[in-house]
């Protein structure tokens, strides 16, 4: 097989296909180290405080939120988005790099893809828990009820519910499907015993015969297909809930292509954050080389640079529209009273991705965390700024208010963090980070192995 | 039932198994199944498999979810409980499109999910046979249904066509 002499290999050291078992098998064996432990038993800390801070909200209502009549959206919807956001990078990298062909996303979109699905559960919790009371929920769904009443499909938060809920019912069917053939492996690799049982249980019965295998690629072509649009449908449909709404700042054709790049951005940045220190805890330095780094930051300038346009569109059309409620809801945007927020956002979203520039901090892996946390920090910011500061300066200047978060709302948010560490924990300890067999089926064309073979 | 017996054999290398099933497939001999670590691309048109019906099932279930996805919504605001939401018209299509577009995604992945488990027969307690566990760490299997108590010859042709280690198996 023909391969580019350029192409550095996606695959380091020596390795044969039993090898590439071995080494992701590896850290499901023996005791589970203190960094194991110790993680677990911090996010199980802060899913505690989540659940309290929830049963306080409901127990005493909403308003030990920090939200007004003003303000009625605060940090519940900004960690929303920003969960579903980061719940974009799973799915973009096996679905639309599968159609692109790009062999690097085999060594990571299992683990990614894992994170869309915590990530996307703990985005679902924040509509819910805004209700103030949790069994209102199931007024969303269309159920011919004793009222009567249908749900108003004309209403883009009832089109969330259902891009939010299809989202993660097809992220977990693809991920699911692209486990089995490494849960059979796995099984196959225990000795008799409960734990093989279960295994045998989870892998479906997995045989690798060459039909199933035919038709599994078949099934995940097809799914990636339909993934691909789905990924995008996702926050564009998010973004209709701020823009189809009549508030300055927010009532922008913009946002859609905006939303998803910025979805995609911060997604591939908490990607790195986690598989940087995954690979080092669990040795994966092999699998998840500086060639993955690369790609994946490259992913992040492109799409970092589209949110920086963006946000420099926004402010021209915000000009150039001559309206001047929309004038005045960027001014006071950058040099109103959250002016400190929208600057935070600016320098994380804009400037700092431009690093990237430099081939030599793309391809660190101290730089790129560094900046992929500051990238996080910043995408949250952005949607702080798109739904606070857009919403404290009311049409009525009687109406204008300030808002902060109670220890409720930051306890919440805390409690997303534990209930995604918490699974993350559990997935690395459980299931195979890396896509066992899709690693096989590159090796002879990207392993180090084979390259040096060909030279 | 009656009794059924194999003869397995296996190589290291995707290459060598599929000169080894040309081989045997010269030879007029039946294989019962290849059993792979990996995908291995070209195995499909080797054992002249036929083409996965699964895309068309995927089509029928996609088309179906928009069908029912854009009835339901059309249904309920022009015939069960028509609302006027600020003068809009009740059958407005613009705003019937993501949802309709989610039951397609989501019906279409249901259905090669399902498609794919049942026509394989892989599921939650399905009890296939493993012949040799390394098939799914590095070993690539032929397996060769042995018929009239054929299984020395068999082994034999496995062997002379390249096959690793040769095994009977009763099941």
């Amino acid at each position: 097989m023909y391969v580019s002499p350029v192409r550095e290999p996606l695959i380091s050291g020596e390795k044969s296909y039993s090898k590439v078992t071995e080494d992701i098998y590896a850290p499901m064996t023996g005791k589970p180290g203190k960094f194991w432990f110790g993680g677990l038993t911090l996010a199980l800390i802060a899913l505690g405080f989540g659940l309290f801070s929830i049963f306080i909200t409901v127990w005493d209502g909403i308003g030990t939120w920090g939200l007004d009549r003003t303000i009625g959206w605060g940090w519940g919807i900004t960690n929303f988005v920003w969960w579903v956001g980061i719940g974009h990078a799973g799915t973009f990298i096996s679905a639309i790099l599968l159609l692109f062909r790009q062999k690097w996303r085999t060594s990571i979109n299992r683990s990614a893809e894992a994170m869309t699905i915590f990530a996307v559960m703990c985005a679902g919790l924040f509509p819910l828990i805004h209700m103030g009371r949790l069994p209102l929920g199931f007024f969303i769904f269309p159920y011919p009820n004793t009222r009567d009443v249908w749900v108003n499909f004309n209403s883009p938060l009832l089109w969330d519910v259902f891009a939010i809920s299809t989202y993660l019912t097809v992220s977990l069917l693809f991920w699911y499907m692209g486990l089995i053939p490494d849960i059979g492996t796995i099984r196959d690799r225990l000795k008799e015993g409960i734990k093989k049982k279960v295994y045998w249980f989870l892998s479906f019965g997995w045989t690798g015969s060459a039909r199933h295998w035919a038709r599994h690629e078949s099934m995940s072509l097809i799914l990636a297909g339909l993934a691909a649009p789905l990924v995008l449908s996702v926050h564009t449909i998010v973004s209709f809930d701020f823009a189809t709404s009549v508030i300055p700042g927010w009532h922008t054709t913009i946002f859609p292509p905006y939303f998803v790049s910025g979805a995609v951005f911060s997604g591939f940045a908490m990607v790195l954050t986690l598989m940087i220190i995954t690979r080092k805890a669990i040795n994966l330095e092999d699998y998840i080389t500086k060639a993955h780094l690369e790609s994946m930051n490259k992913i992040i300038i492109a799409t970092g640079s589209i949110v920086g346009i963006a946000y420099i569109t926004e402010l021209f059309i915000a000009w150039y529209s001559g309206v001047v409620y929309e004038q005045y809801a960027f001014v006071n945007r950058a040099f109103g009273p959250y002016w400190w927020a929208y600057w935070i956002m600016m320098t994380c979203n804009v400037i700092t991705p431009q690093l990237f520039w430099i081939k030599k901090i793309r391809r660190s892996f101290a730089a790129t965390f560094v900046i992929s946390i500051f990238v996080n920090i910043g995408m949250w910011f952005e949607r702080f700024v798109i739904i606070v500061t857009s919403l404290h300066r009311d049409f009525l200047p009687s109406s204008w208010s300030m808002y902060s978060p109670t220890w409720v709302e930051v306890g919440i948010y805390i409690g997303t963090f534990g209930l995604f560490f918490t699974l993350f924990f559990l997935f690395i300890r459980f299931f195979p980070v890396i896509a066992i067999a899709e690693v096989k089926s590159v090796l002879k064309t990207s392993s180090e192995k084979f390259i040096k073979k060909g030279k | 039932m009656a009794q059924k017996a194999f003869v397995s054999g296996y190589y290291l290398d995707d290459k060598d198994l599929v000169e080894g099933i040309k081989a045997l497939q010269e030879k007029n001999i039946e294989i019962a199944d290849v059993r792979t670590p990996f995908p291995v691309h070209g195995l499909d048109t080797v054992l002249k498999m036929r083409r996965s019906r699964l895309p068309r099932a995927g089509f029928i279930a996609g088309a179906m979810g928009a069908a029912i996805g854009f009835g339901f919504q059309a249904w309920v605001f022009t015939e069960a409980w028509p609302l006027n939401f600020g003068g809009k018209p009740y059958l407005s299509v613009p705003s019937f499109i993501p949802v309709t577009f989610e039951l397609t995604v989501l019906m279409a992945a249901f259905a090669l999910v399902f498609g794919f488990l049942i026509s394989s027969k892989l599921g939650p307690g399905a009890d296939n046979i493993i012949f040799d566990e390394e098939v799914t760490n590095d070993r690539f299997q032929i397996l060769l249904e042995v018929s009239g108590g054929n299984s020395d010859e068999l082994q034999a042709e496995l062997q002379s066509a390249g096959a690793e280690g040769v095994q009977h198996h009763d099941v």
